[in-house]
């Protein structure tokens, strides 16, 4: 089944992130795509994360079809003008790539090319906007397409502003989103269910799924570094504690993500793991949660 | 104002290799302004070439060195000066480089790099900065740029970033949305921040031909009667 149809039969869904390596070697992501298949109703790949050159994310979206997974392409605005970005979703439609989550991206200087031009030429709303204008059969200039697309289009939103005038602007730009095309959204990490559930009282109201994100905790010193360094991710200290002082901080990583989703289940339409590097253990935590 | 800084001192004395007789040439407008290229630059770098062994032939401090007329008519009386140097260090921006090769028949090396300003308006004490996209916001944005004011230059709103009102790429500045946001909310118009805003058109940011290929220096117009 498709991302599409399992939303609309009202499934709670269950999507993961993999992060294509530096390089031609494809071994890993053809081994997680066996793992996941069965498991997962999407599988998104992201595009060059954190600005780092790596293997392109169509190109493994394809591979991943052809392991029987469902693709969401994750499509920045960062390194492709307009007529890239047009022509770029026109073959990943052709090679059979039907999801795509619209994402401004982060700027270069993050990244390990901290030389390179930004482009910027448009921005995730607006991607959006083009993604339907294909959708209906013209460009963004409205010259008519031969053959037109029809995409499943998604887009991320940051359930942990932590100021008024964020909260209120995460939730603004959300609903220009929709407005703009985006069908499903995956947000950013999830620690604490309350502030989540703050969200969600207000983002209903879209009648847009929602798949809440969640990152297995590695290490205490990983969610520290989280808590510093990523904007609107939270780890509680009692969870950090947790990690600090286990014997076992994999059976305790998979068990605290177990317990998020559980606690999330009834608050949202599913939920969207970014394992990083934990692809393989996957299955343990949908297993843990009961999922 | 264009602002400007001085080349790694390695990267000058690469361009001056095999030449030994020097002129240098500064400007006492943005160069100045820039702590470039100004009288006191102009003799410190007199100074420093000569000490390892380059002859100064001569130089001069010109007031707006962009300017041709200018430049032809203050080098005048320097021509033998400039003759015997086998080459001209030019210690401004890339205008004032361009203008003295235009008027001088000698190798002007650019002794500074021109950078970008950001929209803003030289060394200002403001933080406002336009940075001339020819499609201008400031309505729907209540009067503060969000090509400048977000460090992402985001248009529809902002990105996912921003920790406790500050920009996830610079924890020192504010997020330019949530500038904009309060701003708006004290107007009682954030209505306005729902508003789709299409692609920009981006070839209006680009100087129109005409500016690009014409010079609008009356004065050069007038010097050329002359025959100068
Ligand atoms: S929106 Fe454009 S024209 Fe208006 S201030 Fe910003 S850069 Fe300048
Ligand atoms: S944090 Fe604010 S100012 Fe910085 S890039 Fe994001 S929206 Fe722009």
């Amino acid at each position: 089944m498709s991302l599409q149809s399992v939303l609309e039969s009202g499934k709670f869904v269950i999507t993961a992130e993999v992060g294509p390596l530096k390089g031609t070697d494809t071994t890993e992501i053809t081994e997680v795509a066996e793992l996941l298949g069965g498991r997962v109703d999407a599988t998104n790949v992201t595009d060059q994360q954190s600005s780092v050159m790596r293997l392109g994310s169509l190109a493994t979206c394809y591979l991943l079809k052809q392991k029987g997974l469902d693709p969401v392409l994750q499509m920045t605005c960062r390194d492709r003008n307009r007529l890239a970005l047009q022509s770029d979703l026109l073959s990943a439609y052709v090679l059979g790539v039907k999801n795509v989550l619209a994402i401004t991206g982060d700027l270069p200087s993050l990244g390990d090319h901290p030389q390179a031009k930004p482009v910027y030429d448009l921005d995730s709303v607006q991607l959006l906007w083009v993604i339907k204008r294909l959708n209906e059969g013209y460009d963004m200039v409205d010259n008519e397409l031969k053959g037109k697309p029809n995409f499943f289009p998604g887009a991320v939103v940051n359930p942990g502003a932590d100021t008024e005038a964020a909260f209120e602007l995460q939730l603004i730009k959300m609903e220009k989103k929709i407005t703009a095309g985006a069908r499903f959204f995956q947000t950013q990490a999830i620690f604490t269910v309350d502030t989540f559930a703050k969200f969600m009282k207000r983002a209903e109201g879209f009648s847009t799924p929602v798949l809440a994100g969640i990152i297995p905790l590695k290490s205490a010193g990983m969610a520290r570094f989280m808590n510093k360094n990523i904007a609107g991710i939270f780890v509680p200290e009692e969870l950090i504690n947790k990690m600090a002082t286990t014997e076992d901080r994999v059976r305790t990583g998979i068990e605290i993500a177990a317990n998020t989703i559980k606690e999330l289940k009834g608050m949202c339409q599913g939920i969207h793991i970014m394992a990083m590097g934990w692809e393989k253990r996957i299955p343990a935590i949908l297993d843990a949660a009961g999922l | 104002m264009i602002l400007s800084k001085q080349k790694p001192w390695e990267e000058i004395l690469s361009y001056l290799d095999g030449e030994n007789n020097v002129f240098i040439l500064g400007c006492n407008g943005c160069a100045q302004a820039s702590g470039t290229g100004g009288p006191a630059q102009v003799e410190e770098m007199k100074n420093k070439l000569g000490e390892i062994g380059k002859k100064i032939t001569g130089s001069a401090v010109i007031d707006f060195l962009c300017e041709k007329a200018l430049v032809k008519s203050r080098l005048r009386n320097k021509v033998e000066q400039l003759e015997a140097a086998d080459s001209i260090l030019v210690m401004t921006c890339g205008v004032g480089v361009q203008a003295v090769s235009a008027a001088v028949n000698k190798i002007c090396h650019p002794a500074c790099d021109t950078v970008n300003l950001g929209g803003s308006r030289g060394e200002w004490r403001g933080s406002e900065r336009c940075l001339e996209c020819g499609e201008c916001l400031l309505d729907y944005t209540g009067g503060i740029c969000p090509l400048t004011a977000c460090t992402k230059g985001l248009i529809n709103g902002q990105c996912g970033g921003a920790s406790k009102g500050k920009c996830e790429l610079d924890p020192e500045k504010d997020c330019g949305w949530e500038l904009i946001y309060n701003r708006l909310k004290g107007l009682n118009q954030l209505n306005k921040l729902r508003r789709f805003i299409a692609p920009k058109d981006y070839s209006k940011m680009m100087p129109d031909v005409k500016i690009i290929s014409t010079s609008h220096w009356a004065l050069e117009r007038t010097d050329q009667k002359e025959g100068g």
